[in-house]
């Protein structure tokens, strides 16, 4: 009965023409999303004030050139190994080293030491990557993320070939609100800030109801309006959970946000970042 | 008496300490010194008993004597054994003087079991532990369904197509890739509104940014339908005299839009526009951009 509701409907606006009155919108999530209060305004003094002198602040004003350590808990299996080694080639100037046992609150100041801006460890369980801490190593703030559908390089549909050494470009769609706009800011600091064009190789985080997509891609620009993209480099999504405000400390850290199921999974229409 | 429940419980009868399996019987009792169900560790089948427990890292030695048999609760003596491992032994020692060796013995052997793993754990939780959090499949399964869900709201190639688009309309590229729009825009409008007219026109090949031109020779070669774009090149070439770049190709795609109300005088053209292509593309070699 609904398909002939939706018959009569369209033919009801092909009999009035031009007359017909506008195509009604449909409702998505994304339409009806809970207004969220801390939105970021591009106009926002405060939020610009803040992103001026926050931890960020001397890789947005090319004072630091990121470098990364890509590391995993105890004994990885094969499929995070080979993970681990894929996401350092997406990543220009990272490095992959193994765990065999060490405390990460001992090998934090270590990495300080010798003068890396950012950690990545990789939580693997039952043979798989699960989980993604990235912190920033200065005393920057911690992330927590839950890692899902992760795909290798062999296992994505395409024809080409590695990633190149060039630094790719980086895209952050849909961080809105002030918590968004710290991960992006995180996200993008891992990337050194001159992207190399000749690559034509870009990094892209998707934000979307609070998944956030990673994809890398091969652009070639066909011709003005049309760009065609080849998906090289391993894919995968991270939905955040916790945001610390120092550097890896489960203990004694200060959260700056947790996703607490009972208040925060209530409403289909609500979403965090 | 002590044969008789021996009789009875051990090998008769029920004992509800008594556990067997295939090769052998166990014994769940406590006061169990070896842990196994024999006529001589069963502490109900035998009147002088002694056993070493831990209680919370401390290890204790229990002593059962005849002359306790009746008083259940004054039944098994404690002793506190020392920390320090042979002082301990030799406690054992003093305390079951006169007693079987095969108790004092099993008795030793059950300490020095007891103090290896007491250590074990101490140095373990030195170490990271690890927790594991239970999954909640009602969640997991949510999560899983809200992702895909959201994956396909997302539409990631749309998305990122278009914002490649829009840097490169804001010109973070800078020079790198040359669309002349303006002429090309204006040299499609002006063709709208006039007749076609055959033209010679004269383009340049400008071998600048070989890497992009290869690859649009390339797709051009196997598309039919740039030769209809590549005749309006022609004439709007004609129309505009500056000098075009080797990028008519890109500009070519770019007004496939405008395409289709040209397509009958196209194709009249088509046969020239063969013939001066084929002139062009002889030259260049194709390779493939990296």
């Amino acid at each position: 009965e609904k398909l002939a509701a939706k018959k009569k409907r369209r033919k009801e606006r092909e009999a009035l023409g031009d007359r017909a009155p506008p195509k009604a919108i449909p409702k998505t999530i994304e339409n009806q999303r809970v207004y969220d209060e801390t939105t970021v305004d591009p106009n926002d003094e405060e939020v610009a004030f803040d992103e001026a002198t926050d931890e960020f602040a001397p890789y947005f004003n090319r004072q630091t050139v990121p470098k990364i350590l890509i590391t995993t808990s105890d004994r990885p299996r094969g499929r995070t190994v080979r993970f681990c080694e894929q996401l350092s080639t997406v990543i220009p100037n990272s490095h992959v080293y193994y765990r065999r046992g060490l405390a990460l609150k001992r090998i934090i100041p270590q990495c300080i030491a010798r003068d890396f801006t950012d950690l990545i460890v990789i939580n693997e369980d039952r043979k798989i990557p699960n989980g993604l801490v990235l912190s920033h190593l200065p005393d920057g703030p911690t992330a927590h993320f839950r890692m899902s559908s992760v795909r290798l390089r062999k296992e994505i549909k395409r024809k080409g070939k590695e990633p190149t050494e060039h630094v790719p470009e980086v895209i952050l769609n849909n961080f809105t609100t002030r918590l968004g706009h710290s991960i992006g800011r995180m996200f993008a600091s891992l990337f050194p800030h001159d992207p190399q064009f000749i690559g034509r190789q870009v990094a892209t985080f998707h934000n979307q109801r609070d998944y956030i997509f990673f994809r890398f891609h091969r652009y070639i620009f066909k011709s003005e309006k049309k760009v065609g993209i080849q998906e090289l480099g391993p894919r995968f999504t991270l939905k955040l959970r916790s945001l610390q405000k120092g550097t890896f400390d489960s203990k004694f850290g200060e959260y700056e946000w947790i996703h607490k199921r009972r208040e925060m999974d209530t409403s289909r229409r609500k979403f965090h970042l | 008496s002590w044969q008789v429940v021996w009789d009875t419980l051990g090998n008769k009868q029920f004992c509800s300490y008594k556990i067997t399996t295939k090769t052998q019987n166990f014994c769940r009792n406590e006061y169990n010194l070896t842990g196994l169900c024999n006529r001589s560790s069963c502490p109900l089948a035998n009147s002088q008993y002694a056993t070493v427990r831990e209680e919370k890292g401390r290890c204790y030695l229990y002593m059962k004597t005849i002359e306790r048999a009746a008083f259940p609760r004054r039944l098994w003596e404690r002793v506190l054994l020392s920390k320090n491992y042979e002082k301990a032994l030799e406690e054992i020692d003093e305390n079951l003087i006169y007693w079987p060796r095969f108790i004092r013995h099993k008795c030793k052997q059950r300490f020095t079991k007891i103090t290896q793993y007491l250590i074990r754990i101490r140095k373990l939780t030195l170490k990271r532990q690890r927790k594991l959090v239970p999954l909640r499949r009602k969640i997991e399964r949510r999560e899983k369904r809200r992702e895909e869900k959201a994956l396909i709201a997302a539409q990631l190639d749309n998305a990122i197509e278009k914002e490649l688009l829009e840097r490169l309309k804001q010109d973070t590229y800078g020079d790198i890739y040359n669309f002349p729009i303006h002429a090309f825009d204006k040299a499609l409008q002006q063709q709208d509104a006039e007749s076609e007219s055959e033209s010679d026109a004269e383009k340049e090949d400008d071998d600048d940014e070989d890497v992009d031109k290869r690859e649009f020779v390339e797709a051009d070669d196997s598309d039919l339908s740039d030769f209809e774009d590549m005749d309006k090149l022609e004439t709007s070439s004609e129309e505009e005299p500056e000098e075009e770049e080797e990028v008519e190709k890109k500009a070519s795609h770019s007004k496939s839009k405008g395409k289709t109300p040209l397509k009958g005088p196209a194709r009249r053209k088509r046969p020239y526009i063969e013939i001066e292509y084929e002139k062009e593309t002889e030259p260049t070699t194709k390779t493939k951009a990296a």
